[in-house]
């Protein structure tokens, strides 16, 4: 198979990489809202509407106000998480384009994950409400448990391709996607992507039992700007995952940028179709777990990685 | 010059950032006020083309910031930093010590004459850094973090009230105790 050579096109093209994720999500959400619907007895094709709905009605609604609110922190975070995935979704090459070829994409990626810690928490601080401080504890809480294995996890790409751009990882899977013989680092990436979008199983920071935690004071467009964040932290979760572990552009037929589109939906699809299947973690509760049992597995299979690719020479 | 631009740029955001950190009046400003100064200090270093120090720079700041943005409030007692509140304490001697510090900094960039360049950058610096901390500086990075690491341990141990308090009672001569609450993988 031939390998594509990835270009930075010029930054106009941005919107367009704004607005396909942003398609994207919209995409997971109203399968999210399907499988929702169809989950109450009522027909599935009700709940494609849902992200739309929602998002009229958030568009009207008037912004609830809180006694002693840290407004400016509070709007940062609330912005902050949509612009955030923006930033990851820049390093992805599709296909044969990319907004940034940056030499340490992989990095940036990992800063921008990080930069949502600040942003969760901000989230939760701003509103100076008990609930919503809860929430942002329990996020950061659950960063502990999730970081270091996603890091972890990062590495053993970029030691098989002895790089850190991501347009090489991706050329370096041309005869073997790396998610075949790295399947627990993907295991974890894919872990750790649902518990930077807050999402799922990994969801407490905003779960119900602290009336939606981050979530519980936002309203009007500022809830919308967090919930569309989260979607689309998933979808550059996915996206990377595709670029890290499965080929990328890689396969038949199809041009490249198209195939990384089909991967990325179908990978998000499997996180969403996921979430009704696995309960809540608490994030007090998977800390030892992460620690004593996912972290070494994953330094295993980094060393693992390591001796192939000595082995190779 | 476009160089030029974003490094004064950058560099009127650090300043700037820095001095909002002893100005505001929460802790939360305060700790994000610092995590901006130190991400416009690792933009800078984008600028000499160090793309990994730079973007690592802005990952683990931003990282610590938001931990030590917990700790703070967390080792505060009482919890006044949940309340608007000064952040600054012993003024007199702060000032005297960062004034000074300012002084003898600025007087040894200007005055100490700027060595010329020996070699030429690596191609790759992100592989010459690498090469550098796994090769000649592999003892320096073994040593220095378990120390630091014994040091974080230590000084958590120390301080966190849920530690050997919650453990031992009031009774803290005794040598060990069953935790209070279960602890490790298996809860």
């Amino acid at each position: 198979m031939t390998v594509v050579d990835v270009v930075q096109v010029s930054a106009a093209w941005a919107p367009l990489g704004a607005a396909l994720l942003l398609v994207m999500a919209a995409a997971a959400a109203a399968l999210d809202g399907a499988v929702a619907a169809r989950a109450e007895g009522r027909p599935w094709q009700q709940g494609l509407g849902t992200p739309w709905a929602e998002t009229a009605r958030l568009l009207r609604q008037r912004r609830r106000t809180t006694v002693a609110a840290d407004r400016l922190l509070w709007r940062i975070a609330v912005a902050g998480l949509l612009v955030t995935a923006l930033l990851k979704v820049l390093v992805i090459p599709l296909g044969g384009w990319t907004l940034a070829d940056l030499s340490v994409g992989l990095v940036w990626f990992n800063a921008m994950d990080v930069v949502v810690w600040a942003l969760v928490w901000l989230a939760g601080w701003g509103p100076n409400s008990a609930h919503s401080l809860v929430g942002g504890y329990r996020f950061l809480g659950q960063a502990l448990s999730y970081e270091l294995p996603l890091m972890f996890a990062l590495t053993a790409p970029a030691v098989a391709a002895a790089s850190l751009r991501p347009a090489d990882i991706v050329a370096a899977q041309s005869e073997l996607w790396f998610v075949v013989w790295m399947p627990v680092a993907f295991g974890v990436f894919v872990a750790a992507v649902l518990g930077f979008s807050f999402w799922g199983p990994l969801g407490t920071p905003a779960g119900t039992d602290i009336a939606g935690g981050v979530l519980a004071e936002t309203s009007g467009i500022d809830r919308w700007l967090v919930l569309a964040g989260r979607w689309a932290l998933l979808t550059a979760g996915a996206a990377f995952g595709v670029t890290l572990f499965l080929g990328g552009g890689a396969g038949p037929l199809l041009p490249g940028w198209l195939w990384v589109l089909a991967k990325t939906g179908l990978l998000l699809a499997a996180l969403v179709l996921l979430r009704r299947r696995v309960p809540a973690l608490r994030p007090d509760r998977i800390a030892a777990t992460a620690w004593l049992v996912v972290l070494p597995l994953v330094l295993l299979q980094v060393l693992v990685v390591s001796v192939v690719v000595l082995g190779r020479g | 010059m476009t160089g030029d631009i974003v490094f004064w740029v950058l560099a009127a955001l650090a300043v700037a950032a820095g001095v909002a950190v002893f100005s505001v009046n929460s802790m939360a400003r305060a700790t994000y006020a610092l995590a901006i100064s130190f991400v416009a200090v690792g933009l800078t270093l984008l600028l000499f083309d160090l793309q990994f120090l730079g973007v690592i720079t802005v990952l683990m700041m931003v990282m610590e910031m938001a931990i030590m943005a917990i700790y703070m409030i967390m080792f505060m007692g009482m919890n006044p930093a949940l309340m608007p509140m000064s952040m600054k304490h012993g003024k007199g001697a702060a000032m005297t010590i960062a004034v000074g510090t300012f002084l003898v900094l600025a007087a040894g960039a200007l005055f100490v004459p700027w060595p010329a360049r020996r070699g030429t950058p690596a191609p790759d610096l992100t592989v010459a850094l690498g090469e550098a901390i796994m090769e000649s500086k592999m003892l320096v990075m073994m040593t220095v973090s378990p120390v630091l690491f014994a040091t974080i341990v230590a000084a958590l141990v120390l301080a966190a009230p849920s530690g050997r308090y919650d453990r031992l009672g009031d009774d803290l001569r005794r040598r060990s105790a069953p935790a209070r609450q279960p602890e490790g993988a298996d809860r």
